[in-house]
């Protein structure tokens, strides 16, 4: 974006303003999450920057809250850790079957119906999510799964289907459907097929979809909220009932180490997303 | 000159052949889809529909008093009822006084009409006393209620099993004795302001995200890749993490002692003492949830921009447009489907946001989801819920609607 010489001082102007408001807004998506990360040393039981922070004295911060959120007598991180994880690992293999599965079947040519289809499909991802909760507590109550494991996990493999469902439909346009007929015209059956050609091409897609089912269920809470027993409480929970009562220093460790996971998960996510475009073919 | 039919390997017509084999593709394309379709009519559309049922299913109050709605089935509702009528209320009233299940028609009669709530306690609490036959003059002398002719009326009323009340209630309307529709008490129409508001912050947030997502989205599709890979990450990041960690990122940022206020107070726009509430407000619903939604109007205005050939402007300016003309002319047209697609979406998704406005709105940045969670955990009238639900429901899919038509959904991009 560098300017040639010959440029106007007001398109100058002009291109120097454009720059700082799009430095502001980039600070106010990236800033907020930033401010978590200090406060979670903090040696002080208050959410702000004493004195000490500001002056970086190495007195003023400690990781008492870090050992609070795993040790702590009554804190209830680890009980949520594990539901999360459970939850989320399942509600994620259901998901990522269920969708890539589906949006095989949509993609084809053959598929009649398609939009709608795809419409009906997506729904969970476009439906207010109250609304959903609240549809499938009456549903979970009328079946007898509220308030376990499963109910939640079926629930989330239906908040996670559409996300799976639009990132495999995307990695299949632009697929090569040749290279499976050559596959079956050497004697492959579908199967092997799927499992050999088709499967390896379409598995950055298939993982980001399953990282997109990941985060949707662990980090689902409104459903959650509907469905769960004090058995059942899951890490969003936690924080949603901590943030209720009052901020506490515990509330900011735990979300740091969310925020570290997100990252990772991004990384995973982009460098999955490269490869694939690289596989298809397509250069930006 | 004889036609002869192209036959395939198998001795069958070629055309009959090919309908076959299409017919088998078809179907294989259907097997696919069909369970995640199956699990979905299962487990979700079945349980949408079962909502929209209950929101206007009013059975529960028929089935309590069986007797006392066939008795007052006859009666037409000009002179006060005869014995029988009581004598049915008797003992319905009797049998839900043994089970103690009488809790339930108290909430729905009071509704139809104010003042039934102390009526049926009071009789309750006496009835075990009362002796057979004769009963209207008992009824009469345990409460001067009833006697008045206006609370049969309401019980006829509430008679009918289906019910479109629970909608009315939902835009402050109500069915007055006659069984008109008539505005609620000036005290009760809370609702029409709730949809408006929510209506109001899904607007606003969705302009303050397009005026802020367009320079930026701009930036990151005419940069070159190695910058705007890096940048991306600004914009990605908060999309990957967690909702409730954003959400009390902003509550540390919007609290009395919080940094903005802090730097309000050094920037001398406001005193130390009278630092200004930016929480638990309607200001801190509009802040928190911009920036939160902000990534869904980035990435479709970014893919769509990516799109469009620089050569365009550089054309514009050539035949003499100014850049401002140029851009206005050729590249904001260009731009509009990203407009269109974030644009609805960030308008969908604002429109049903619970989480942030929960935590962060307190009772005057309260959106209709909030009312929604308020009716199905605390005051338990779960038909008024699901009924509210349904109104809003009816809203996102006609919107839904709306972007299926203009964007497709088969568009929607994710990162």
């Amino acid at each position: 974006m560098a300017l040639p010489t010959y440029t106007a001082w007001n398109y100058r102007i002009w291109h120097y303003t454009y720059l700082t408001i799009c430095g502001l807004v980039f600070f106010f998506l990236i800033a907020p999450l930033f401010i978590i990360l200090p406060l979670s040393f903090n040696a002080e039981q208050y959410i702000h920057f004493s004195s000490g922070m500001l002056a970086l004295d190495p007195d003023a911060f400690s990781l008492r809250w870090y050992e609070d959120m795993i040790y702590g007598t009554k804190n209830p991180w680890g009980l949520a850790a594990k539901n999360s994880i459970i939850i989320a690992f399942f509600a994620t293999i259901g998901s990522t079957i269920l969708g890539t599965v589906a949006a095989l079947g949509l993609s084809s040519r053959h598929m009649p119906y398609k939009a709608a289809f795809m419409a009906l499909l997506i729904s969970p991802m476009i439906v207010p999510l109250i609304i959903s909760g609240t549809a499938i507590f009456f549903f979970m109550a009328k079946v007898g799964l509220a308030a376990t494991h499963t109910g939640i996990i079926l629930a989330h493999i239906i908040l996670g289907t559409p996300f799976v469902v639009i990132t495999v439909t995307a990695t299949l346009t632009g697929f090569d459907h040749s290279v499976t007929r050559a596959a079956a015209s050497l004697g492959s059956n579908p199967v092997n097929t799927f499992m050999k050609i088709t499967l390896p091409l379409i598995l950055p897609g298939v993982i980001s979809g399953a990282l997109f089912a990941f985060v949707t269920s662990f980090d689902e809470v409104v459903v959650v909220l509907f469905l769960a027993g004090l058995e059942n409480t899951t890490i969003p929970i936690q924080m949603w009932v901590g943030l209720r009562e009052q901020l506490s220093p515990t509330i900011m460790a735990v979300a740091t180490c969310l925020i570290i996971m997100s990252t990772l998960i991004l990384v995973s996510a982009e460098l999955l997303r490269r490869r694939s475009e690289r596989l298809r073919g397509i250069n930006r | 000159m004889s036609t002869e039919k192209i036959l395939s390997s198998d001795g069958l017509p070629l055309e009959v052949s090919l309908k076959k084999a299409e017919r088998k593709n078809k179907l294989k394309a259907v097997m696919l889809v069909g369970p995640l379709f199956l699990f979905l009519i299962i487990t979700y559309v079945f349980p949408i529909g079962d909502m929209l049922f209950r929101s206007v299913d009013d059975r529960m109050i028929t089935k309590m008093l069986p007797n006392t709605f066939t008795s007052l089935e006859k009666w037409e509702g000009k002179d006060l009822p005869e014995e029988p009528v009581y004598a049915a209320i008797h003992e319905d009233l009797a049998y839900l006084k043994k089970t103690k299940t009488y809790g339930k028609i108290i909430a729905r009669l009071n509704y139809e009409k104010g003042g039934f709530s102390s009526l049926i306690k009071k009789t309750v609490r006496k009835i075990e006393k009362f002796e057979e036959n004769d009963y209207k003059s008992q009824f009469i002398k345990t409460d001067k209620k009833w006697e008045d002719i206006d609370y049969f009326i309401a019980l006829k009323n509430a008679a009918p099993n289906w019910s479109y009340a629970k909608y009315l209630k939902g835009v402050d309307l109500k069915f007055d004795q006659d069984g008109n529709i008539v505005q609620q008490a000036e005290d009760r129409r809370i609702h029409k302001i709730l949809w408006l508001r929510t209506l109001k912050v899904a607007f606003w947030v969705t302009i303050f995200c397009f005026i802020l997502a367009y320079p930026i989205s701009y930036l990151l599709a005419t940069l070159p890749m190695k910058y705007s890979n890096l940048l991306m990450i600004c914009v990605l990041l908060p999309f990957w993490t967690s909702l409730l960690v954003r959400t009390s990122s902003w509550m540390v940022l919007l609290q009395q002692q919080g940094p903005i206020n802090d730097l309000i107070v050094w920037l001398g726009l406001a005193a130390n003492d009278a630092r200004p509430e930016l929480m638990y407000n309607v200001i801190g619903t509009f802040v928190a949830m911009t920036q939160i939604l902000l990534p869904f109007m980035v990435l479709p205005l970014y893919s769509v921009m990516k799109t469009i050939s620089p050569s365009l402007m550089r054309a514009g300016k050539s035949l003499g447009g100014t850049p401002f003309v140029a851009f206005r002319q050729i590249y904001f047209p260009l731009t509009v489907p990203g407009i269109g697609a974030g644009s609805l979406l960030v308008f969908i998704l604002a429109i049903g946001y619970y989480i942030t406005p929960a935590l962060v709105g307190g009772a005057s940045g309260s959106l209709i989801s909030n009312t929604i969670a308020y009716h199905m955990k605390s005051s338990l009238d779960w038909s008024f819920a699901a009924a509210l639900g349904t109104m809003l429901l009816v809203g996102v899919l006609t919107i839904y609607w709306i972007y299926n038509k203009l964007v497709g959904i088969d568009n929607i991009k994710l990162g």
